[in-house]
């Protein structure tokens, strides 16, 4: 072979090649990114339907609710503003409390129930996942927008007491 | 006042690491003996210093010296006495102490185990090093000081974070650095031969065995990580594609393209640009690493925000790093020549698709885990990549790669021939294709990615064969034939083989893993895999610094009695964490795996379970285990030692090598 033809051989291959990898990594991003949505953003229908995503809020206060199955598991995930209720068929991990971060991905089912795949609550139990400290600021800020419109000094009480752990973000 | 002391030793070490970083490299530049022979003392009194200061944490930790910061955030006064030992490196700062430590380790090492390196090199590959700790020193006084003091003293610590207290993390993180930093190693010698122009097959020869040696820790801390997840974190899962993960797994990827590319650059003098970008690329990617997992920057792009001046340092870091870096390759490079020729079909095109391969997945694992945080910084939104992702990049391109793979280590030099090569090895891949769509059918389950790892490990395994038949035939005795090969040689059929191992592991635990989540009354039995689990209740137990609940399972297969597993429910009494602790019962083929969810609202006695079967799980880790050990046994080679002696004398005769050594001892 010709240096001449050998250099086009490696050219040609190391192109094939390129565009092939590209191509692979597009295709794959395409199907398996999963785009984030805040409490807020799901009760005004913002999620595309059968497509797969995440939602992070805190689990609302004495929403956790066990079926009779032992195994699946009601809840509401809120960012102090809108509620999306959720239904998760599974163990959950160790640090799923009420009154804490939570992010869970999976489809909207039917009635506004979220049906999840999966669950997560890591790390130490001061952490709060960041889509669910970045739901509630959202959630926050659309409240002061609308602050006319909230009546009951309870709410307002409710947002201070969970805006104090956002100011310190434990990071390990 | 011990942990002033270590204060005062990082600064002193800072001096020193100015000081190497300046005057040998001057000293290189303008033929000074007496600048370059300061290397050594400069990086030995570097090493003494910063050992100085780690000693000086360690005691602050042993001692529960809670008036230290950094002591008190990552340490209890119950918490046992190696796991206040391993909580230096617990967090962000110790980290970074222990990351200079190792620096200052492998400093020392190349100083003291390079003397029959010439000055020049010795000193400019020093002097890079004492940069490198310059930067890490500066970031840690400046910005991440492990010393800062808390007063008034708190009186007790807020704990370790429960789930690295586990003997797997006291020797993760060491084994981890050790690799992300002995890349530095590899690093200095490449920015070194930039620096002296004089880049050749002596160069490659030099810095191989240390990159081989940074690549066995840097295989041994990850094999770590995955084992960690396996038994700590409860999911009964190896790998979970997380970005901390994967910030380990990307220097590991270029970090194995560079072995084999350096192969080739010591054997045939060509990519030597390649290997020094390749060089460049992993301890670049072992720096992001570091930071990546350390920074906080995973936990949120914002956490940057928190603390700007850590964010703002790091990415002028990697910026002068990599930036310095790759304007010196640019400047350099032209003059370093191409080297050897070679054909399309030949062991050295083999290893450039290899390299390819390598650096392409680690670039779709790069865009894989930098892709949210980019769209999240730029304010695009929130968005996540899911293990999917990363699965149906990798199968394709690691097929590719373990074909390659099977045909690389047969080819010859230079040129081969492709009918030949298909000759050799056609019996071998019939075999690896017939067993590998019967075995499925054998074990009553028959999927497309089942047949497809099974053939590649067979194939790696039938190429393996074919190759040591060819080795070992001939005349005289058979055992003299088999000594005859070189170590190098069979540390690379090792791990090689390792690689098939890992692949068996990867696809048989996949194909035939159970999982069952399920909620067991005491009494209730559940089937998993073939095997019979009896929950038989629960009961309190006290740790030394928690309280658990504790289950006990029987476990039986056909009638006949396996074993007891005994899963804990952990809360530990500082952080008040509760923690999950698989029981996990292993064996070669297979491990049982249980842990416990919550107890059942409303019951008597009735817990969730995760109740797991995992055929052949500790294959993936024996793999891992046997590519280490294949690069501890490469690195033996006595060549290593025999030939550098005449290496220095070729060296100081400013003549480059020709790249053919015997032909016999070509490995990897």
């Amino acid at each position: 072979m010709k240096p001449r033809h050998k250099r086009f051989v490696f050219v040609a291959v190391a192109l094939v090649g390129v565009g092939f990898s590209v191509g692979l990594v597009l295709y794959a991003l395409r199907g398996n990114v999963n785009l984030y949505f805040t409490p807020t953003q799901v009760f005004n229908h913002k999620v595309p339907q059968d497509r797969s995503f995440r939602i992070g809020g805190l689990v609302k206060d004495g929403s956790v609710k066990h079926e009779g199955d032992g195994l699946t598991t009601k809840f509401v995930i809120t960012d102090m503003y809108k509620d999306v209720p959720v239904v998760y068929k599974g163990i959950l991990p160790d640090l799923f409390q009420e009154g804490k971060g939570v992010v869970a991905q999976g489809k909207m089912g039917a009635g506004g129930l979220m049906v999840a795949e999966e669950v997560l609550a890591k790390h130490d139990e001061n952490y709060m996942p960041p889509e669910a400290a970045d739901a509630l600021k959202k959630a926050k800020a659309a409240e002061a927008a609308n602050a006319l419109k909230i009546t009951g000094a309870e709410n307002a009480v409710v947002a201070k007491q969970t805006a104090a752990p956002l100011a310190v973000p434990v990071a390990k | 006042m011990i942990p002033e002391l270590g204060h005062f030793s990082l600064i002193i070490a800072l001096s020193l690491a100015i000081s190497l970083g300046v005057l040998p490299i001057l000293g290189a530049a303008r033929n000074n003996a007496v600048l370059m022979s300061l290397a050594r003392p400069l990086a030995t009194g570097q090493f003494v210093f910063v050992v100085l200061a780690f000693a000086a944490l360690a005691y602050a930790f042993l001692h529960n010296d809670f008036s230290v910061l950094y002591v008190a955030e990552h340490s209890n006064s119950q918490l046992p006495l190696h796991y206040r030992f391993a909580a230096i490196w617990g967090g962000h700062e110790g980290s970074l102490l222990l990351w200079v430590t190792m620096l200052s380790i492998w400093a020392v090492a190349v100083a003291t185990f390079s003397k029959h390196l010439p000055d020049e090199m010795v000193a400019r590959v020093l002097g890079v090093m004492g940069w490198i700790a310059v930067g890490f020193l500066l970031f840690m006084l400046l910005t991440s000081d492990p010393f800062t003091r808390l007063l008034p003293a708190a009186t007790d610590g807020q704990d370790l974070n429960p789930l690295l207290q586990d003997p797997g993390l006291v020797i993760h993180p060491p084994m981890l650095y050790m690799g992300y930093v002995g890349f530095s190693v590899a690093f200095s010698f490449a920015i070194a031969a930039l620096l002296g122009g004089k880049l050749d097959a002596t160069w490659a020869r030099w810095s191989r065995p240390w990159t081989t040696v940074a690549w066995v820790f840097l295989t041994c801390g990850v094999m770590l990580g995955s084992w960690w997840s396996f038994y700590v974190l409860g999911w009964g899962g190896w790998w979970f594609w997380d970005p901390v993960e994967n910030a380990s797994f990307m220097p590991w990827l270029v970090g194995t393209a560079l072995i084999h590319s350096l192969a080739v650059t010591e054997k045939r003098g060509a990519f030597k640009s390649w290997t020094v970008l390749l060089a460049i690329a992993a301890f670049s990617l072992s720096l992001l690493g570091t930071f990546l997992v350390r920074s906080g920057v995973l936990t949120s792009v914002h956490s940057f925000a928190t603390d700007p001046k850590r964010g703002v340092f790091i990415l002028a870091f990697l910026v002068i790093v990599i930036g310095a870096s790759l304007l010196l390759f640019a400047w350099r490079a032209p003059k370093i020549g191409l080297g050897g020729k070679f054909d399309v079909v030949s062991r050295e095109s083999m290893l450039l698709s290899n390299n390819v391969l390598l650096s392409v997945a680690a670039a779709a694992v790069f865009i894989g885990t930098l892709y949210p945080l980019f769209m999240d910084a730029l304010g695009l939104g929130k968005l996540s990549v899911g293990p999917p992702y990363f699965d149906a990049v990798f199968v394709p391109l690691m097929a590719l790669t373990i074909l390659m793979m099977g045909f690389g280590a047969l080819a010859r030099w230079k040129h081969s021939s492709m009918s030949e090569l298909v000759k050799r090895v056609r019996w071998g891949f019939a075999g690896a294709v017939i067993l590998a769509i019967l075995l499925p059918f054998i074990f009553k389950h028959w999927t497309p990615m089942i047949a497809l790892g099974l053939l590649m490990s067979f194939w790696v395994i039938a190429s393996l064969i074919v190759s040591l038949q060819q080795r070992w035939s001939g005349e005289g005795p058979f055992i003299q034939r088999v000594r005859n090969q070189s170590l190098s040689y069979y540390g690379m059929q090792l791990a090689h083989l390792g690689v098939a191992v890992f692949i068996i592991g990867v696809t048989v635990v996949k194909g035939y893993e159970t999982e069952r989540d399920v909620s067991m009354n005491v009494g209730d039995t559940v089937n998993s895999g073939g095997y019979i689990f009896r929950f038989d209740g629960v009961r309190a137990i006290t740790g030394p610094n928690y309280t658990a609940e504790q289950g006990h399972l029987t476990v039986t297969k056909d009638g006949k009695f396996v074993g007891v597993l005994q899963p804990q429910k952990r809360h530990y009494n500082a952080t008040g964490m509760p923690m999950t602790e698989a029981a996990i019962d292993s064996s070669v083929f297979r491990d049982l795996y249980v842990s416990m969810g919550e107890p059942i609202p409303d019951s008597q006695g009735a817990w969730s379970m995760r109740v797991y079967f995992k055929p052949f799980v500790v294959w993936i880790w024996g793999g891992c285990l046997l590519m280490a050990l294949g690069g501890v046994l490469a690195v033996s080679d006595r060549r290593y030692r025999i030939h550098s002696k005449k290496a220095a004398l070729i060296a100081a005769g400013n003549r480059p090598v020709d790249g053919g050594m015997s032909t016999q001892g070509a490995a990897s």
